[in-house]
């Protein structure tokens, strides 16, 4: 094999002693929150709280305003936070025409109005 | 086995006020293991034995863990990042043992008759899920985005003022940006598919947020694999391979992890379906 292998991060919980660095926050929490076997408990958070607490998770980590302004919208496209209950899809391919004839109008609209191009991204 | 640590009066079942938070369920547990292990309270575990099975437990203060203060609580990043760690930091210390069901996060009973009746009322369904489980380990698979990797769309020509021009590079900005996520999305599924082939079986997950990844660029693979103890080698190889073979994509291994995206009976698709590893 001539290829380098990837970058290869250890779960540390696994293989060091307790004490090393802790794995990945990010993918603890979608392991505890989203798998592992579903117990009726007698007092557990129903599925639509921890479908809310998941949105105001990413709240937490990405405010909407930090988002947006490096063009991030995945609170209306993710699958993962608008429904769990549907497959996982890629991200993207949107076709590009199909994305350009739905701005089109909106920017003549504006264009109409003389508005800036600053809002182009609305 | 029939310890007599669980007799003890330091693990008796819950008194009043405190609630049984349900880790993970095993066929079996060292006591030491528990007597080194800390729960939800800072305490060590407990076993609930019934059916042939033990469900490995913490007391859980309902103050702290009751339905109000739970849902609170949840909402809090820096409790949720506590529990889940102590949460995850038990069912790893149990799954390097055995094999072990993983409980979803904030399982919480009344006390531990409850935790048995859960036991033996799906024995069958969790005795499944630990013969499918035992000597497998879960392990991760993320692709992200390599910007610059596919080809940049070239600036167009045209006439017009600022604006136009602005709207024009914005539009080629755009279109090469969906090119490179078609390309990495395409480079994702032949990985996964090539990955789960060695796998027992494979679960897509939806990729995570950036926030949540700390990544810099999009994830487009969010893969979970199990795969046998014995088969490690390989699958390592493999995923170092892909990785020489799919530059548009940057791959990341992690694990080995408990078997999360595994603990359901219920199989999803396909991609569940029981194989022979392939080395």
């Amino acid at each position: 094999m001539t290829t380098q292998p990837p970058p290869v991060v250890q779960n540390s919980g696994q293989v060091l002693p307790a004490g090393h660095e802790p794995a990945n926050l990010g993918d603890i929490l979608e392991r505890v929150l989203d798998r592992g076997i579903v117990i009726a408990g007698d007092i557990r958070v129903s599925l639509l709280d921890i479908e809310l607490l998941t949105l105001k998770l990413r709240l937490v980590i990405a405010s909407v305003d930090t988002a947006r302004q490096i063009g991030i919208d995945w609170w209306e496209h993710d699958p993962w936070l608008s429904s769990r209950a549907r497959p996982p899809v890629e991200p993207g391919p949107r076709d590009p025409e199909q994305v350009e004839a739905e701005r089109r109008p909106r920017v003549a609209r504006r264009a109409a109005r003389g508005e800036e191009w600053d809002e182009f991204d609305g | 086995m029939s310890s007599t640590a669980d007799l003890l009066p330091a693990a008796g079942p819950a008194g009043p006020g405190l609630g049984v938070w349900l880790h993970g369920v095993t066929r079996d547990v060292d006591p030491a293991l528990l007597a080194t292990t800390s729960g939800m309270d800072g305490a060590p575990v407990r076993a609930v034995r019934a059916a042939g099975l033990v469900a490995v437990v913490s007391a859980a203060p309902l103050s702290e863990y009751g339905e109000e203060a739970l849902r609170r609580n949840l909402e809090d990043l820096a409790w949720l990042e506590r529990a889940a760690r102590t949460h995850h930091a038990v069912v790893a210390a149990l799954s390097r043992e055995g094999a072990v069901v993983p409980a979803r996060l904030a399982t919480v009973h009344h006390d531990d008759a409850r935790v048995a009746g859960q036991l033996t009322a799906r024995r069958a369904e969790l005795t499944a899920v630990l013969d499918r489980l035992t000597g497998h380990d879960e392990w991760g698979v993320k692709g992200y985005v390599v910007p610059g990797a596919t080809p940049r769309a070239a600036e167009p020509a045209g006439s017009g003022g600022a604006g136009a021009a602005y709207l024009r590079r914005r539009r080629a900005q755009l279109t090469a940006r969906e090119e490179g996520q078609r390309i990495a999305a395409d480079a994702a599924s032949a990985v996964h598919e090539a990955v789960a082939g060695h796998a027992v079986a494979a679960r897509r997950h939806p990729p995570q947020d950036r926030r949540l990844s700390g990544a810099p660029t999009a994830m487009v693979l969010n893969g979970a694999y199990l795969v046998g103890r014995g088969a490690i080698a390989g699958f390592r190889e493999l995923v170092g391979a892909l990785a020489g073979r799919h530059p548009e994509i940057r791959l990341e291994l992690t694990g080995p992890w408990p078997p999360y995206s595994f603990a359901d009976e219920r199989p999803t698709g396909p991609a569940l379906t029981v194989r022979e590893p392939a080395c």
